[in-house]
């Protein structure tokens, strides 16, 4: 617990000569006593560094011994492949131009997305937040339920299914925590769980799923195929 | 007696030049091991014993540096047999596949070398975020993460084309044709990009010139400032700062 510090000022200089203030009240400042025990980088960390690298490697050739890269024939500008596929990376975005116009999916949503990465460690919500539902007010309950049905209701008016059944998902789930602080084990876990990390397991099973989607399941004109029917690319 | 030619090797002037500090297992030259090394000394001396538990990074930022340092050694050869217009790059790939020695592992390990480095800085970047390790004093450096995740993201973007197979034309094409549709900016920004409306052959060039110089370079800048600010901030942040606070 700390206690505000007050500041007294001595203003008899021949009785206190050396008091230019005290510190109410008079207990040493204590450094937190830590427990942690340290070790020497080297060996201990380099070692490990070591390994780690040679146990990339190992994976990594393993992996470039027994799977080839793709290489298609030449690119060729007049013959367009259906559909054409950006790398992986990209296939969630590219999802998303199924239901959105492009300046959305293209260029408004990334940008919020890494806008709102690059405002994680500013923003108070993050710096503070406990469970989601410690003392929470019907209030609050209240304008979650609202914002879960306004997300669902947006992408739904644009049939974006992969978006408003997580987030429906989620936001049930998110509820059905509300009543297990006394619970045990998972339930207790799930209780402890924030509002930030509630809104971060969406964003990443949303781009998980188009990203999935986008891969495995788009076929010619990004009809919606099964992957063991995918047509060979090309 | 018999003296070792290691230990003679150690004791030579010219090894003493090069490292100063003494051979025996003493923390005084363990400490030399690390302050007296350019490269070693991104750590502190000492660490904290529990930062090296694996639950504590699961040593995804080392995973992602692996990465990109067999993406950046692999890559030179790559460059040897490289010519970045049309249609040699095309028959470069060929050249790796039939007339290189090892060319097709070459090609292969830096293919799924960046393929894991995208996967595995997402996967670091979402165990800082689970971690909380974005907490002050770490505000900037995630900041720093998020922009290391795009430089590599537009490296893997760029080194896409170089094959300059089917594959790589569509792949790009699709994605600098959702630039254009950033209002304003977008037409310019992809014309700058490709060096035309349509990507060609000088889109391959300074697709190559971006992922062979500008992004390589800047990824080194940043990745040291990231490993820098790491040692700076006190270490690496593990389940830590995770730690549960009833705040209303």
């Amino acid at each position: 617990m700390s206690v505000p510090i007050k500041i007294v000022e001595s203003n008899d200089p021949m009785a206190d000569p050396w008091r230019v203030a005290i510190v109410r009240p008079d207990s040493r400042p204590s450094a937190r006593a830590t427990e942690d025990r340290f070790v020497m980088t080297f060996p201990h960390l380099i070692v490990r560094e070591v390994i780690l690298f040679q146990l990339v490697l190992t994976v990594l050739s393993l992996a470039a011994i027994f799977f080839d890269a793709p290489l298609l024939g030449i690119a060729n500008p007049l013959e367009t492949p259906n559909p054409a596929k950006a790398p992986w990376y990209f296939l969630g975005l590219q999802e998303l131009l199924h239901y959105f116009p492009p300046v959305v999916a293209g260029v408004l949503m990334p940008t919020l997305a890494v806008i709102a990465l690059v405002v994680i460690p500013y923003a108070r919500i993050n710096l503070v937040a406990g469970p989601l539902w410690a003392n929470a007010s019907a209030k609050k309950a209240i304008a979650l339920g609202a914002a879960v049905a306004l997300v669902a209701l947006l992408f739904g008016a644009f049939a974006c299914w992969p978006i408003v059944v997580p987030t429906l998902a989620l936001g049930i789930a998110m509820f059905a925590t509300r009543g297990w602080e006394r619970a045990t084990s998972v339930r207790r876990l799930l209780w402890e769980v924030t509002l930030p990390e509630w809104i971060m397991t969406w964003f990443v099973i949303i781009a998980t799923l188009l990203t999935v989607i986008g891969t495995y399941f788009r076929g010619p004109g990004w009809s919606w195929v099964w992957p063991w029917e995918n047509a060979p690319r090309g | 007696m018999r003296v070792s030619l290691a230990s003679r090797v150690r004791g030579s002037a010219v090894y003493r030049s090069i490292v100063r500090h003494g051979t025996t297992a003493t923390n005084r030259n363990r400490s030399l091991v690390v302050f007296e090394n350019l490269f070693l000394h991104v750590h502190p001396v000492k660490v904290r014993e529990k930062t090296l538990r694996f639950t504590h990074t699961f040593w995804l930022g080392g995973i992602t540096l692996a990465c990109a340092f067999i993406l950046f050694v692999g890559g030179i050869p790559l460059m040897f047999y490289y010519h970045p217009s049309v249609p040699q790059a095309y028959r470069d790939m060929k050249e790796l596949q039939y007339v290189v020695d090892n060319g097709v592992f070459l090609r292969n390990l830096h293919r799924w070398a960046a393929h894991a480095m995208v996967l595995v800085a997402v996967l670091h970047m979402l165990r800082v975020f689970y971690h909380r390790a974005y907490r002050p004093p770490r505000q900037f450096n995630w900041v720093i993460g998020v922009l290391l995740l795009l430089a590599t993201l537009l490296l893997s973007y760029t080194g896409y084309l170089l094959p300059w197979d089917q594959l790589s034309l569509w792949g790009v094409s699709v994605g600098t044709s959702m630039v254009k549709e950033a209002p304003f900016i977008g037409e310019r920004i992809r014309f700058y990009l490709l060096g035309g409306n349509v990507v060609s052959e000088n889109a391959l060039l300074r697709f190559y010139v971006l992922h062979c110089v500008v992004l390589p370079v800047a990824l080194l800048l940043l990745v040291s400032v990231h490993v820098w600010r790491v040692r700076k901030d006190g270490g690496v942040q593990g389940p830590a700062g995770a730690e549960r606070k009833n705040e209303p």
